[in-house]
């Protein structure tokens, strides 16, 4: 799967997921923010990013995830995807 | 004293998904009941079942609001949705008066099923999810709906197995008489899935009429085999006489008895001493005479045994007065948790429309029942006083009266 693939499921599940239309998943755009996640969310958002990529995310990585833009590249490491 | 009355009701249930669609399903003698062929599959002994269709709460309800509920949450909000409607009282009421929830439920099985494999399956429990907790708990119906609606009164479950939903009326209807409460939204839900039947179909209780669903649940019938599971959610608005004046609404009913007992003997093998305890506690709360009572929603949920004693402990205490006797279970199936509230709307619906709904599937009566007054068909007639049984395992009895309002 390449980076945009990636990018685009991110974007998909989500948006699906969190309720908001995906234009506003854009990589500048602050994570919390933007879908309005509270502390019981970010278990959501492990759970479903274990459904769709197969990795748990630990607490400690969420520290370092501001924007979008930061958890696609946080994502593509964990797959090694670099282009 | 306080008087308490209903000022709103609503009702997700297997014979309709709205208080109009109930009424003609009651009217009719119309039954919900379906066979279930998943259950066969599973190994169930009987696939009937009440059948129950989740309602669409999405657009209502936040994701944050909706990850936390269970299937016996949602039919509540359905049925709590309507029954604020019905009583006038809108979200900035909500949020500015301490309006109370009391409501009757006693499993989440399925939420709990479900994380136990999602745990066995990912040995991980941040994978459950952050709603598995929230519905997983008994006071799932009412940590969901206190938050949905922002009620600020009193808040807990009642879980008093198959009375549960008339318990909780009858705790309400206690904490508005006595000043505590002005408003409360009392309730019963039951999840339908087999999740939550399984156990209980393994006691062997449910009928195997499967032939037949819609003749399968016969109640106070010389061929009953058992009961058939159901459930939904029902809800009533209660509220002190002075706050529905004050509010000017549309007053819907009075409640005006509540007896409880507890059979004190076997956990699943009703008695006669305790129901008939129970009967004549409410009678005696009422301020009635016996003869008041115009009409009887019996518990009889079609098992052999439960029928026989109920049959028993009603011609015990009324005697020589015959009022009318149906069971509803014969259309719905046994709503289990939800039954209480759900027969209490039942009763409050043929009191408003001048019928009391028909006992169908009564063929020949049972050698117990031959003394009461049960109607197989559906009588038109002024109903102004019910009362309403409801009986649950470990000997958990409740019944409530309720009267047309007089001013």
């Amino acid at each position: 799967m390449k980076r945009a693939e990636i990018i685009e499921k991110i974007i998909s599940f989500m948006s699906e997921e969190f309720e908001v239309e995906p234009e506003v998943i854009k990589p500048e755009a602050e994570l919390m923010k933007t879908l309005d996640l509270d502390s019981l969310d970010l278990v959501d958002l492990v759970v479903i990013i274990e459904k769709n990529f197969g990795f748990k995310v630990e607490a400690k990585d969420f520290v370092n995830i501001k924007t979008f833009g930061d958890f696609f590249e946080y994502v593509c490491q964990k797959l090694n995807i670099t282009e | 004293m306080r008087r308490v009355v209903v000022t709103g009701m609503g009702i997700h249930s297997c014979i309709g998904y709205s208080i109009d669609e109930v009424r003609d399903s009651l009217f009719k003698g119309k039954s919900g009941i379906v066979f279930d062929p998943e259950r066969k599959q599973l190994g169930f002994r009987s696939a009937l079942t009440g059948k129950v269709d989740m309602p669409d709460i999405k657009g209502k309800v936040s994701r944050r609001e909706r990850v936390g509920m269970a299937d016996e949450g949602i039919y509540a909000y359905a049925a709590t949705d309507q029954a604020f409607l019905h009583a006038k009282i809108d979200m900035d009421f909500l949020e500015k008066n301490e309006v109370g929830i009391l409501y009757g439920n006693d499993s989440s099985a399925k939420a709990v099923i479900d994380a136990a494999d999602i745990m066995r399956e990912k040995k991980d429990t941040m994978l459950l999810g952050s709603g598995a907790i929230f519905q997983g708990m008994n006071s799932t119906v009412t940590m969901n709906l206190a938050t949905i609606f922002k009620l600020r009164g009193i808040n807990f479950t009642i879980s008093g197995a198959c009375a549960s939903g008339s318990h909780a009326i009858g705790l309400g209807y206690l904490m508005i008489r006595s000043g505590l409460q002005e408003i409360v939204l009392c309730g019963g839900a039951q999840e339908v899935n087999h999740h939550s039947m399984a156990s209980f179909d393994g006691l062997s209780a449910f009928s195997t009429r499967e032939s037949e669903p819609e003749k399968a649940c016969r109640p106070f019938d010389k061929d009953r085999d058992g009961l058939v599971p159901s459930g939904g959610a029902a809800s009533l608005i209660l509220e002190s006489y002075e706050s529905a004046v004050k509010r000017g609404v549309p007053i819907l009913a009075e409640v005006i008895g509540y007896g409880f007992s507890s059979n004190g003997s076997h956990i699943s093998v009703p008695n006669v001493d305790g129901p008939f305890r129970s009967l004549n506690m409410a009678i005696k709360d009422s301020g009635l005479d016996l003869r008041d009572i115009d009409y009887v929603n019996a518990h009889a949920t079609a098992t052999p045994v439960g029928d026989m004693n109920e049959a028993k402990a009603i011609d015990l205490a009324f005697g020589e007065h015959k009022p009318y006797v149906s069971s509803t279970k014969s259309m719905t199936g046994h709503e289990c948790w939800m039954a209480g509230a759900s027969e209490a709307v039942y009763s409050v619906i043929m009191m408003h429309n001048d019928f009391v709904a028909p006992n169908i599937n009564f063929s020949q009566p049972g050698e117990e029942a031959k003394p009461l007054n049960i109607t197989p068909v559906t009588v038109e007639m002024k109903v102004n006083t019910v009362l309403s049984n409801s009986f649950g395992f470990g000997g958990t009895n409740s019944t409530l009266i309720l009267r047309k309002f007089v001013k």
